[in-house]
């Protein structure tokens, strides 16, 4: 199951199934989880902490802001009730019930301070004694009332927004009095509640925030962007609103991801709700967010194109490093192999050529018998067959020597020679091949070649080589044309030339190059470069010039003598 | 070339002997050894004209012999036969003193050429 995944994640065969795909699988899925892993694992941390963080970052000043806002709201509720203070304490019940001096004071108050409607007495029955202001409230009785009953036992009341006479809201401030003789009353007026929204929109709040007033009861007390006018029920979900500051994130009525900060009144039943959708709040942590996740992706591409693109390199490599020692290996065993046919060669004739010469001498002898008897009968018949066996055994000698002559080249030994003989040498060894493959070979050597000093052994394991490649490379009645002539500087030229197969350009540039092979299993590529090492070690040159599909031309130059060997010869 | 005395050294006795037997017909007399050591000693007690040796011997080898052979007489002149297709040990017989080297199986006649070549040189040195 793991196999196929990540066969199919890194695009290998599936039907590969050679050591070298598992390893350069192993090797993938090692480097990509060592590298990933704690990469995703650090990622994954930042983008909780960046998170939390930003957040923190965001919404502190929101609810700072809310916390600032709500103050000012309370001093200007505060600043009032201390108005209506100050007057109840400075007037007395009875100043106050006078209709003169009540609307001289609203008057006074609404010169100095913005907001105030109108101002009432009542008195401790909940009667309305006196009144100034727009509204025609004369034996009007509140007893009944919750601003009444709230301020007769708190003192004083700050109410609820609602609409007043002119569809204002207003809200209700209420102060209580106590005088020396036991008595109390209530100086109650009415604010508009315009000077709210001045607040609100002092903030200077961004376009999409939300800032309003809400009551206990999810009524709106001032007017809302989103979430309606006064007075009307906000639809948001507020049951975590409570009277002790807070913020929270939430949806609204129309699904947007919002974050909500509110703060409690203290001196009224007021909650100043921020609401900001999370789009505008958080763009930062979103901008952050992306950023770490392009960052992030980009990262694993790279890194997966880097491990795949190293370990195609390293595999290549191996693969290329197992192949020379495997080739090394089997050129070593075939060297080995040869050497032991060599050994095996060399002990046969060596055991043959005794027996040979025993044959030798007494047919000689024999011969000698009848040539030195005087009176011998059928003597020309004796002479014919010793003689007979003689050339047999001549031709015998001639198979042992060669046998020993081609097992037995291994140290350079310079000698006057001439190429040509060891081409025909060659050209007979190589006798059987010729005849099978029905190749004709055509030499063309002239007898005024002149002698070099070289290695016989040597040159004769080069002519084999390049002879060999020839035969191999020309089909079932090719040409192998084989040249030799002298050179200006006393050294020769053979040149060997083949109408075969040719050799490709791309090839040509390393056909010289150790185990550089196109014979696939079948050549150890050896053998070319192993050419080009005698050729270099005897002084020589090679060169190779070919056309695909017309045939190449080997050619190598032997020196006169070579220079820095030294003369092995007695 | 009267009565010249040759001695023959080769673990092949059969191979000597029967040339031994080709010299006597064409008036030579030869003497056989089967092996190095008693050829030595041959030399030591007789003395010979010439000697044909064979480098491939069980015991004491031939270029042995040889250093041997010329440590009792430098003057006398050696032929080496050698059986085996390199001529190695031939080329080092002779930076040894050897007078030359021939290949087995023989032919007699460039053999008698040797030794006529040999007997004259060393006759003149």
């Amino acid at each position: 199951m793991f196999r196929k995944i990540t066969d199919t994640v890194f695009f290998l065969n599936t039907a590969c199934q050679d050591h070298y795909c598992v390893l350069k699988r192993n090797i993938i899925v090692i480097m990509l989880l060592i590298t990933i892993l704690p990469l995703s694992t650090m990622v994954v941390i930042n983008y909780f902490q960046y998170k939390s963080h930003l957040k923190d970052q965001i919404i502190a000043p929101l609810y700072a802001m809310a916390d600032k806002t709500k103050h000012s709201f309370e001093l200007f509720l505060d600043q009032r009730l201390a108005i209506i203070r100050f007057i109840s304490t400075t007037y007395n019940f009875r100043d106050l019930t006078n209709e003169m001096n009540i609307k001289k004071i609203l008057i006074s108050l609404k010169k100095e301070c913005c907001g105030f409607v109108d101002i009432g007495l009542i008195n401790s029955q909940g009667e309305l004694i006196s009144y100034a202001g727009p509204y025609s409230l004369s034996d009007k009785n509140y007893s009944e009332q919750i601003s009444f009953q709230e301020t007769q036992i708190k003192g004083q009341y700050i109410s609820n927004v609602f609409l007043g006479f002119r569809k204002y809201p207003h809200i209700v401030i209420a102060v209580q009095h106590l005088t020396e003789n036991g008595q109390t009353w209530i100086l109650r007026a009415t604010i508009d509640t315009a000077f709210f929204d001045t607040l609100i929109s002092s903030m200077g709040l961004s376009r999409q925030t939300d800032a309003f007033l809400i009551d206990k009861n999810g009524i709106l007390q001032t007017n809302s962007l989103y979430y309606g006018k006064t007075l009307e029920k906000c639809p948001l979900e507020l049951s975590k609103i409570t009277f002790r500051s807070n913020n929270f994130e939430g949806k609204d009525n129309e699904n947007r991801n919002i974050i909500i900060a509110s703060s409690a009144f203290s001196i009224a039943d007021y909650i100043l709700v921020i609401v900001q959708p999370q789009s505008v709040a958080l763009k930062s942590w979103y901008a952050l967010k992306t950023e770490i996740i392009i960052i992030f992706l980009i990262s694993i591409a790279i890194i997966i194109f880097t491990v795949l693109k190293i370990t195609n390199v390293l595999i290549i490599r191996i693969k290329t490093s197992d192949e020379h020692r495997e080739n090394v290996i089997s050129e070593l065993q075939h060297a080995q192999k040869l050497s032991s046919i060599g050994r095996l060669a060399a002990g046969v004739a060596h055991e043959i050529n005794n027996p040979l010469a025993i044959i030798n001498e007494k047919a000689g002898l024999m011969s000698d018998l009848i040539e030195f008897s005087k009176n011998f009968d059928k003597k020309s018949k004796f002479n014919d067959l010793t003689s007979s066996i003689l050339n047999s055994v001549k031709r015998c000698r001639k198979i042992t020597h060669r046998l020993l002559g081609f097992s037995k080249r291994i140290d350079i030994k310079i000698e006057p020679l001439n190429v040509n003989h060891i081409i025909n040498e060659v050209l007979d060894f190589m006798g059987k091949d010729i005849l099978y493959r029905k190749i004709d070979v055509n030499p063309i050597l002239p007898d005024s070649l002149v002698t070099i000093e070289s290695d016989h052994g040597q040159i004769q394991q080069i002519l084999l080589n390049l002879l060999s490649n020839a035969f191999a490379a020309v089909e079932e009645f090719g040409e192998v044309e084989i040249k030799s002539k002298n050179l200006d500087n006393g050294g020769i030229r053979v040149k060997i030339i083949d109408n075969g197969c040719g050799i490709p350009k791309n090839v040509i540039k390393n056909i010289f190059d150790p185990f550089f092979s196109t014979k696939k299993e079948k050549g150890t590529g050896l053998g070319l470069s192993i050419t080009y090492g005698i050729i270099k070690k005897l002084g020589g040159e090679i060169s190779v010039d070919s056309t695909p599909g017309e045939g190449s031309v080997f050619t190598f130059d032997l020196p006169e003598k070579p220079n820095d060997l030294e003369m092995a010869h007695g | 070339m009267d009565n010249i005395n040759i001695l023959l050294i080769d673990d092949e006795i059969e191979f000597i002997e029967t040339l031994a037997e080709r010299f006597e017909l064409r008036g030579y007399t030869s003497k056989i050894a089967g092996d190095g050591e008693s050829g030595i000693s041959m030399i030591a007690k007789e003395s010979f004209d010439i000697v044909i040796l064979d480098l491939m011997m069980p015991g004491l080898s031939g270029l042995d012999t040889l250093r041997q052979i010329k440590d009792i007489d430098k003057t006398l002149p050696v032929i080496m036969l050698t059986g085996h297709g390199s001529t190695k040990d031939g080329m080092k017989g002779m930076r040894m003193g050897a007078f030359d080297f021939l290949m087995k199986p023989l032919d007699i006649n460039e053999l008698l050429e040797k030794i006529k070549l040999a007997l004259s040189e060393s006759s003149k040195g």
